[in-house]
């Protein structure tokens, strides 16, 4: 915990007050870690919304139809993908795939020396290797979330238009209307506020490895399990703060 | 005792315990400028972290270690960073980023610390790689290389920003008797020419004889003894004799205690729960 951190602080100083002392991060790496976590995990993020577009909406359309209320299904899709589903699921893939590589590969290198030898260099592990990693994250995890959402939407769509006969300018029209700006903002700061709790966690994890191949393994899966709960627990409290407290 | 010039490195009553066992214990010596200090001693003597102490990446129990004057043991991260710019340090693996290829490995110093450009540090790459004799190996990824390549890299890259003082862990071992003479005799260029101080810790006694300027043995914590090479080879100390003749027998222990490896790992003592079952039998 106390590692945890100290390395919180110490990002903080190299994003917020380090580029004030002359000591500006570098743009490339970041752009490095964008791709990796952010452009490579689409396909699986897409394929992840799309299921999930077209569980909401089946499940929706079973519910709503015996109360005749099928024009709805598109309110319920949209909703539930914006403010719960969108963010949450896609952190889980997140986590699975990015959080857990970070974790092995900031571990591997620990127990290499090179983590050393960077300090050695004089080269600060955290402005390093941890702020490209921690920016790419929270650019690119509420990124993913606005693509998964889209994605999702469309899920919905298909059922809809083939399995319940929805015209599609209704579809989108009722989605639309359904959602406020509110929904998608709220679902961005989760995600966010999940990217922070990912990519910490998982740093935090990998620099700490000790005891050689065997810990790399064990730091993998502990970030994993860890991630996965603080931001399941903290999904729950921001969804108090955002909808339940007014 | 070489006397002259500045003194680069003082330790000073250097004690490090890891619970209740000394690894160091009172350890006290100098480094002048220009001088190749030595230092052997058996696996697990405490070298390995006594260069840890020097190059301020562990903190003493007490005692004081300064380097070019100033003392690290209580400096703050930043000021130690400072510091770091000053020196070179070779890894007993190599430690190259894995991620990176050879040439970036060692451009990264360059980059991070001067604001030389790229074709700049491009020919400064190209100069290092030709001292350690691996011209042409710019775009090879460290997992492409072998384990004397990747030290000779390491080398390379501990020399980047022309340091004043190199620290190397184990420099020769892995490596051939050719490279090994070829990493000596560039060691020697870059003391005798370049008046480069080094301080290397190995226990490869041809390769020791053959660069140092003054020894130190370390054995059980402190130091055994210390001279020229002359007065090492000429030690009547027992433990020296059968240190750099490789003898089995004689005053050295040939086993440490298992609790005293485990201390010394700093791993709390497992129970072997296989023993009790395998012996069982025999104590019931």
């Amino acid at each position: 915990m106390k590692n945890y951190l100290q390395l919180n602080l110490s990002l903080l100083y190299w994003i917020l007050i380090a580029p004030f002392t002359g000591q500006f991060f570098k743009i490339a790496p970041i752009f490095r870690q964008m791709v990796f976590i952010g452009v490579r995990a689409a396909p699986m993020v897409a394929l992840t919304a799309f299921s999930v577009g077209v569980t909401l909406a089946m499940q929706a359309a079973h519910s709503l139809q015996s109360l005749g209320a099928e024009m709805y299904i598109p309110d319920l899709v949209m909703i539930t993908l914006l403010r719960e589903m969108g963010p949450v699921l896609i952190a889980v893939i997140v986590i699975g795939r990015s959080g857990s590589a970070v974790a092995a590969e900031l571990g591997t290198m620990k127990v290499s020396e090179e983590i050393e030898a960077l300090e050695v260099m004089a080269i600060n592990p955290v402005q390093y290797l941890v702020v490209p990693r921690f920016i790419a994250m929270l650019v690119m995890l509420p990124a993913l979330t606005i693509f998964g959402n889209y994605i999702g939407i469309l899920g919905g769509w298909a059922v809809c238009r083939f399995a319940l006969n929805f015209n599609t300018a209704g579809y989108v029209l009722r989605a639309l209307e359904s959602a406020d700006t509110w929904d998608l903002y709220s679902g961005m700061i989760k995600s966010a506020v999940f990217a922070w709790i990912i990519i910490t966690i998982a740093c935090n994890a990998g620099l700490n490895v000790e005891g050689g191949a065997e810990g790399v393994g064990q730091a993998t899966t502990g970030s994993v399990v860890q991630a996965l709960l603080a931001m399941l627990v903290m999904n729950a409290v921001l969804t108090g703060i955002f909808f339940f407290s007014a | 005792m070489n006397a002259n010039g500045e003194t680069l490195i003082e330790v000073e009553h250097l004690v490090r315990r890891f619970g209740d066992r000394a690894v160091l214990d009172d350890i006290s010596f100098n480094v002048h400028r220009g001088e190749t200090l030595v230092i052997m001693g058996g696996s697990g003597c405490g070298k390995s972290t006594l260069l840890r102490h020097m190059i301020g990446s562990m903190k003493p129990t007490s005692g004081t270690v300064k380097l070019f004057g100033k003392e690290i043991t209580a400096m703050k991260e930043r000021e130690i960073e400072r510091v770091r710019l000053r020196f070179g340090m070779l890894f007993q693996s190599g430690a190259l980023l894995a991620s990176l290829t050879v040439g970036e490995n060692i451009a990264l110093p360059l980059l991070q610390h001067t604001d030389k450009s790229g074709d700049e540090i491009e020919e400064i790459v190209k100069q290092k790689l030709q001292m350690v004799g691996l011209t042409g190996f710019e775009d090879l990824k460290p997992g492409e290389i072998s384990g004397g390549m990747k030290k000779r890299v390491g080398l390379a890259r501990a020399l980047a920003l022309d340091p004043e003082l190199l620290f190397s862990d184990e420099p020769t071992s892995g490596l051939d008797p050719i490279m090994t003479a070829v990493v000596d005799q560039l060691t020697l260029n870059l003391t005798k020419g370049s008046h480069m101080t080094a301080v290397v810790v190995s226990h490869d006694m041809t390769s020791a004889f053959r660069i140092a300027t003054r020894m130190i043995m370390l054995g059980h914590g402190s130091i055994v003894a210390q001279g020229t090479p002359d007065e090492i080879r000429n030690s009547p100390n027992p433990e020296v004799q059968q240190f750099i003749h490789g003898q089995p027998d004689g005053p050295i222990p040939l086993n440490v205690s298992q609790e005293e490896h485990k201390d010394h790992q700093h791993v709390r003592p497992r129970p072997f729960l296989g023993a009790r079952f395998r012996f069982h039998h025999k104590h019931p």
